[in-house]
């Protein structure tokens, strides 16, 4: 009672609709599940791409027989040449214990001993420039038939697919904000119907159309941000089991419990979740100025 | 000064049946009100007083004519200016138009609050005015706690309480008894001696010859007698 005046619109009860907010507690949870998606791929990435591209390896088949000048073996002058080549560092001859364990799940457990040709294989790291295909032209000079491989190509796929994934992300991003702000304006619409001959009276009073059109959007602010906040909030859960089951490939703490399982959440979402009210109240604001102005326009 | 000038309306919304169809509700109204003048406006029911008033309230766009309202020409005014010179006229409309949510109180202190005046100013003058009307002891009814002549009181008292320079009343009597209408004439020249311009639609002709002033008189949208 005693606050009525403040009021005139009578507003605290307009769009006291629980669709409203419900509404769009739905779109900021499915707007945090994208940011997630986009913020979880890049994290992702950026560890599989420093991984992939970054392996070099290399194959030499009949590792033994004399190498193409006929100064040493195959192995050892493909061997020779790796210390010295830029880009190359840190090669490693697999073991046959090695190369045993990596051909189990194929040849079964003692693969060497079946007498097959087996390739020496060398792992090393790249960090040239470009793919590595010079190294593989370099290497066949000394001993034919030589593979070398970088992880350039497949870093450059994960790339792409990041980027679409990003891309949905934006995608669903705006949509989410379009769908968002047509809610608004549509409760908006419905109050003003309700209201119609309270603002005509008004507006014949001398308010100005800025004046009715502050009282709704900050009606739709407040819902709107309680809905987003409510939204964000539900969709933690969420996001913190979605974080659980990635952090074996995330190289994030693999650990238990609640507080390590936020710590497990991307850093970056802990700004972009409370953006989510943030651009609901920017989106509920402007979406119900724009709406309550044309409303008006069709008052003399 | 009021002005109209050859002023015609069509409403553009024809809401009142096929017989209101295209019809000129106005033709060709011409007069002038000096500042601080008083005027009754009188005419049969549908002769087009409602409509002159709403014209002169800012209500409705003229469809030929040209309107000057406290000098400025109504039809190049800005939504923003517009706003403040409502807020300079009083009107009392044949409906009261009260917020059926608001205390009589707050229905009264609307027009002073829209204009961002000082509360403890608001208090002092709503509750003046509203003692002036007969309605102190009335203060937190609502609209429907009132009776008809009781709103009609509080509609008046709304339309004077920020001392406009213009004050519009179309037909402020016609829920009163002769005692509340004499007090009400009383405000009304009280107002106007002040130097507020004062026009009343009325069909009390007991009234008007109490009161005599220059007549505006209406017959299907016509001024058929000026001053
Ligand atoms: N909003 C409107 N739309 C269409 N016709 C209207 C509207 N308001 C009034 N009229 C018509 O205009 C004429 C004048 O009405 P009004 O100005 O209310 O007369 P008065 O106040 O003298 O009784 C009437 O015929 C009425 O039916
Ligand atoms: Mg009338």
């Amino acid at each position: 009672m005693a606050k009525r005046h403040t009021d005139p619109l009578g507003l605290h009860s307009a769009l006291e609709d629980w669709m409203l907010p419900v509404l769009v507690a739905a779109m900021s949870f499915l707007a945090a599940l994208a940011v997630a998606g986009a913020l979880a791929s890049t994290v992702l990435a950026a560890q599989w791409q420093n991984d992939t591209a970054a392996a070099l390896t290399i194959q030499v088949p009949q590792p033994d027989a004399p190498d193409t000048a006929n100064n040493a073996t195959r192995l050892a002058a493909v061997q020779a040449a790796l210390q010295t080549m830029p880009g190359v560092t840190s090669p490693r001859l697999l073991s046959v214990d090695a190369l045993n364990h990596l051909l189990a799940p194929w040849l079964g457990a003692d693969a060497a001993a079946l007498g097959l040709p087996l390739p020496a294989v060398i792992t090393a790291t790249w960090s040239g420039p470009g793919p590595g295909d010079a190294i593989a032209a370099a290497l066949n000079k000394l001993a034919p038939g030589t593979l070398a491989q970088t992880g350039v190509q497949w870093a450059a796929r994960v790339t792409a697919l990041t980027g679409s994934l990003q891309t949905c992300a934006a995608a669903v991003l705006v949509i989410v904000a379009l769908v968002g702000g047509a809610l608004v304006a549509l409760a908006t619409r419905a109050g003003l119907a309700q209201r119609r001959e309270t603002i005509e009276i008004i507006h014949g009073l001398g308010a100005q159309d800025g004046d009715i059109a502050s009282r709704f959007a900050s009606r739709a602010t407040v819902l709107a941000v309680a809905g987003a906040a409510a939204g964000a909030l539900l969709a933690l859960p969420v996001l913190l089991w979605l974080a659980a089951l990635a952090a074996p490939f995330s190289g994030l703490p693999q650990l238990g419990g609640l507080q390590h399982g936020l710590a497990g959440l991307p850093p970056a979402l802990w700004t972009a979740l409370p953006c989510l009210p943030l651009a609901a109240a920017v989106i509920g604001w402007s979406s119900a100025q724009l709406t309550v102005r044309g409303w008006l326009r069709k008052l003399v | 000064m009021i002005r109209f000038d050859d002023v015609w309306l069509k409403y553009r919304h024809q809401d009142r049946g096929p017989g209101a169809l295209a019809r000129d509700v106005l033709r060709g109204v011409d007069f002038k009100i000096p500042d601080g003048g008083f005027r009754w406006l009188t005419g049969p029911s549908g002769a087009g007083k409602t409509t002159l008033l709403k014209l002169i309230y800012l209500a409705e766009h003229p469809t030929q004519g040209r309107i000057d309202i406290m000098g400025t020409h109504a039809a190049k005014i800005s939504r923003r200016d517009a706003a403040l010179l409502r807020r300079r006229i009083g009107v009392v409309y044949q409906d009261f138009r009260l917020l059926a949510h608001l205390s009589a109180y707050d229905n009264v202190a609307l027009p002073m609050r829209l204009a961002r005046r000082a509360e403890h100013q608001v208090h002092a003058d709503v509750t003046e005015i509203l003692r002036w009307v007969g309605l102190a002891n009335r203060l937190g009814a609502l609209p429907d706690e009132l009776s008809g002549g009781e709103q009609q009181r509080v509609a008046i008292a709304r339309a004077v309480v920020g001392r406009p320079k213009l004050l519009v009343a179309d037909e402020p009597t016609g829920n009163l008894d002769d005692e509340q209408a004499g007090r009400l004439m009383t405000l009304i020249t009280a107002l106007n001696r002040l130097g507020t311009t004062v026009i009343v639609a009325t069909h009390n002709h007991a009234l008007v010859s109490a009161y005599p002033a220059p007549r505006l008189e209406m017959a299907e949208g016509r001024l058929t007698a000026h001053g």
